[in-house]
């Protein structure tokens, strides 16, 4: 009789590509799978995610808007599996995968929007920042809750699978859904993961492993081999990647897509081991549960950013001058769309109304008629002012 | 988070060898005096379609065809059936729906549409409730079904901060959960205890965005279960009251028809009360309303509400301003039920027609101990001696 010891077993590996000096490792994959100017494509992707985040996290500072996440640290995980989907796969994504957005082509006009909730927000003015979402894109809009996403995720696959049985010219879809180390630890990563596999579904689940869920770092969160180990539980296909290089991420996403789509399709678990470089969001001052040293370490010995432009650098595509201008355009295009959100008004007060049911219930109705009545009995009480069409819309 | 499936088989037995046993329950040792609270007689109960003459007097019911004596599980296995052949984008799913669920519902389903459309999922409430979420969303119109309502709390995240808030949060993405349907066994059966009785239709009420449905017959199971997932580009909670699955038989139109979800149904004109009520307790009430009538010469109006919500309040408004009398009666607790949302809105709406307070009817507010389901719900004693207090405000 002899019982399993989790300690016992060696723990997963981790596939890389290229070192923390941006110098391929292993020469048996081709790292680029894509043209240089994919590549420096990819790099200006990140590169705007990390000014986002720099100016975003300060707007929020100054007040100018409600909230923010930035996702410094985990640009390549974002950018490298998104360039690796198609734009007909569907994205089920958690809130700090602004890279993957950028990559599927979402503009900063509309990130804007949506950052100041204005009316040319998609979610027209009702979600917090950072809750993106495009159907153009096929990006499913974010919502709070933790791993909610993760059984839907399995659910749309399903859905896509059974698209192709019925119209076997539709092309080959998966669903991509990203969830943090923390999110797996809640009920709805155990249902997703079991069902994806139990009924065959061609989903890739990424899982950004950076090492904190707000102030609990991983030893509280879990006592395995990480979030990889669990795949094997399952039946999935499962493999740990180095998040932070991107040539990495990519080069699994694309082998991940491909084994979902094998057969009767299969669901795939990819671990991307990173480090959550900020804070967890502007609500939040990691140093209080972490130390500033650690911080300042990961940021200077290693990130995905620095790695690639290492790469490029060495290949000579890359250098001091093109990086000075590719920053300042890109802030200076930040800012430009920035200010340029900040000025539009916000969704009309009837839009507070729409949606709940596809039509708007009589009880809901009558409620628009009281808010109105109280509005315009009380001007001094309201300003109705930025939002369109003030009280008007409310009839 | 189902019961042990070992009880859950003996538990579907003793429903499954008919009426006769739940009737044994409910008439233990009757003192030859009752003459309230008798077995439901659904053979005779004017709730019930007899023949399919009698289509006429329900709006959306086609008339002059062709139809079946079906009952409860019967009418909604039909339903299903007609909504697979309607349309290939409909799945149906949960536990043990395969060989045809523990209560017959989605029986030969399987055989006939595949296990691609019909099929097991793993015990996991919030994974079928999440994976239909993902599935309606990419266009596909999923059936789920929760083995009792009394586990479907799992899920509740899922519906609640999700499927609710789905439409209004993706706005001009245009993304939608219509054709999503959560149908789940619901009601006391006589002897199902804490776990096999529940009515949580209140707490879905709560939160906007979900129709909640429950239908009182066969007729009403198929046809509204038809709009739910074929017409509404809502998400519907549908609750099956399954003391009825076997219990209330009566004829059903064979073809594809299709009952109006937010509509109540006028089951009975009358001119001194108005009695609210859905599902189950609607035979008690009606029982409860033939006993009044006959000794006090008084006319009571039965209204079906079929929605619970978004409910009906013109209909509901419109007979109490007429009757100024209202009673509203379900099975489950009267506490925050939806006894206490009709009321509210009747009081603020019809204030001056009132000639009583109005009453509200439900489960005390304790849990369904296994001894006492009986004294639990509305019984027909309970909502006479209640007409009568109204009558003799």
């Amino acid at each position: 009789m002899k019982f399993q010891n989790p300690a016992e077993e060696s723990a997963m590996p981790t596939y890389r590509i290229m070192d923390a000096d941006g110098k391929i490792v292993d020469n048996t994959r081709d790292p680029q799978s894509a043209s240089d100017e994919e590549v420096i494509g990819w790099y200006k992707n990140m590169l705007t995610v990390s000014i986002l985040d720099l100016i975003m996290f300060d707007a929020q500072r100054q007040g100018r808007t409600s909230f923010y996440m930035v996702s410094a640290g985990e640009e390549g995980v974002a950018v490298g599996s998104a360039s690796a989907l198609t734009p007909d796969d569907v994205c089920f994504l958690q809130y700090r995968e602004q890279g993957v957005l950028i990559q599927r082509g979402f503009t900063l006009k509309e990130m804007m929007s949506q950052l100041f909730a204005n009316k040319d927000d998609y979610g027209k003015g009702r979600n917090m920042p950072v809750h993106y979402g495009s159907e153009k894109l096929n990006v499913h809009t974010i919502s709070s809750p933790l791993a909610t996403q993760i059984p839907q995720a399995s659910g749309a696959a399903y859905a896509l699978k059974m698209q192709r049985l019925i119209n076997p010219n539709t092309p080959e879809r998966v669903v991509a859904c990203y969830f943090g180390e923390g999110a797996a630890s809640e009920g709805d990563f155990h249902a997703a993961l079991n069902m994806a596999a139990t009924k065959s579904c061609p989903i890739v689940f990424v899982c950004r492993n950076n090492g904190f869920a707000i102030s609990t770092a991983s030893i509280e969160q879990y006592k395995g081999d990480g979030i990889a180990s669990r795949g094997l539980g399952y039946g999935i296909d499962t493999i740990r990647v180095d998040g932070n290089d991107i040539f990495a991420v990519r080069e699994v996403m694309r082998e991940a897509r491909k084994l979902a789509l094998q057969g009767d399709c299969r669901p795939v678990l990819v671990e991307a081991m990173s480090y959550r470089v900020s804070h967890h969001s502007t609500s939040d001052d990691s140093f209080a549960y972490r130390a500033k040293r650690e911080v300042e370490e990961w940021k200077r010995r290693d990130n995905p950013i620095t790695r690639l432009r290492k790469w490029m650098e060495n290949k000579g595509i890359w250098n001091e001058d093109k990086e000075k201008e590719a920053r300042a355009a890109i802030r200076k295009k930040v800012l430009q769309e920035f200010s340029a959100a900040e000025k539009v008004k916000k969704p009309p007060i009837r839009a507070m109304f729409e949606d709940v049911y596809e039509e708007i219930t009589p009880e809901a109705r009558a409620q628009m008629k009281e808010l109105k009545r109280l509005i315009e009995t009380y001007p001094k009480e309201y300003d109705v002012s930025q939002f369109e069409g003030g009280s008007k819309s409310l009839e | 988070m189902k019961a042990c499936r070992r009880l859950t088989s003996v538990y579907r037995r003793s429903i499954a060898s008919s009426t006769a046993k739940s009737r044994h329950y409910a008439t233990q040792a009757p003192p030859p005096q009752r003459r309230l609270n008798l077995p439901t007689d659904f053979k005779n109960t004017p709730l019930l379609h007899h023949s399919s003459k009698t289509f006429s007097n329900t709006p959306g019911l086609p008339h002059s065809v062709p139809s079946t004596r079906l009952n409860l599980y019967q009418a909604v296995n039909a339903g299903l059936r007609t909504a697979l052949e309607a349309s290939k984008d409909v799945l149906c799913f949960g536990e043990d729906v395969a060989f045809g669920g523990v209560f017959r519902c989605t029986m030969n389903l399987q055989s006939e549409f595949g296990e691609d459309r019909v099929f097991n999922t793993p015990i996991t409430e919030q994974g079928i409730v999440g994976a239909a979420i993902g599935m309606a969303a990419e266009g596909a119109r999923p059936v789920v079904e929760i083995q009792f309502a009394d586990y479907v709390y799992p899920a509740f995240d899922q519906i609640v901060n999700e499927a609710s808030k789905f439409r209004y949060r993706e706005g001009h993405t245009g993304a939608g959960l219509g054709g999503m349907v959560i149908r789940m066994p619901c009601g006391g059966v006589g002897h199902g205890a804490l776990y096999h009785s529940q009515s949580p239709e209140s707490l879905f009420c709560h939160v906007p965005g979900f129709k909640v449905v429950m239908p009182r017959s066969p007729t009403q199971a198929k046809g509204l279960l038809l709009s739910a997932i074929l017409d509404s580009e809502d998400p519907v909670i549908f609750m099956e009251p399954k003391i009825l699955y076997r219990a209330a038989v009566e004829e059903v139109p064979t073809e594809d028809y299709r009952l109006p979800l937010g509509k109540a149904e006028l089951l009975k004109p009358g001119a001194d009360l108005t009695i609210i009520s859905y599902g189950r307790p609607l035979y008690n009430c009606s029982a409860a309303i033939q006993a009044v009538e006959q000794e006090r010469g008084v006319s009571i109006e039965l209204i079906d509400l079929r929605t619970i919500y978004p409910w009906d309040r013109d209909a509901i408004i419109e007979s109490v301003s007429k009757t100024g009398r209202a009673i509203v009666v379900h099975e489950s607790m009267v506490n925050y039920g939806v006894g206490s949302e009709v009321s509210s809105v009747i009081q603020e709406s019809a204030f001056l027609s009132l000639k009583a307070p109005v009453k509200r009817l439900g489960g005390w507010t304790t849990h369904t101990g296994l001894a006492w389901e009986k004294y639990i719900f509305p019984d027909v004693t309970r909502i006479y001696d209640a007409i009568l207090e109204s009558l003799d405000y």
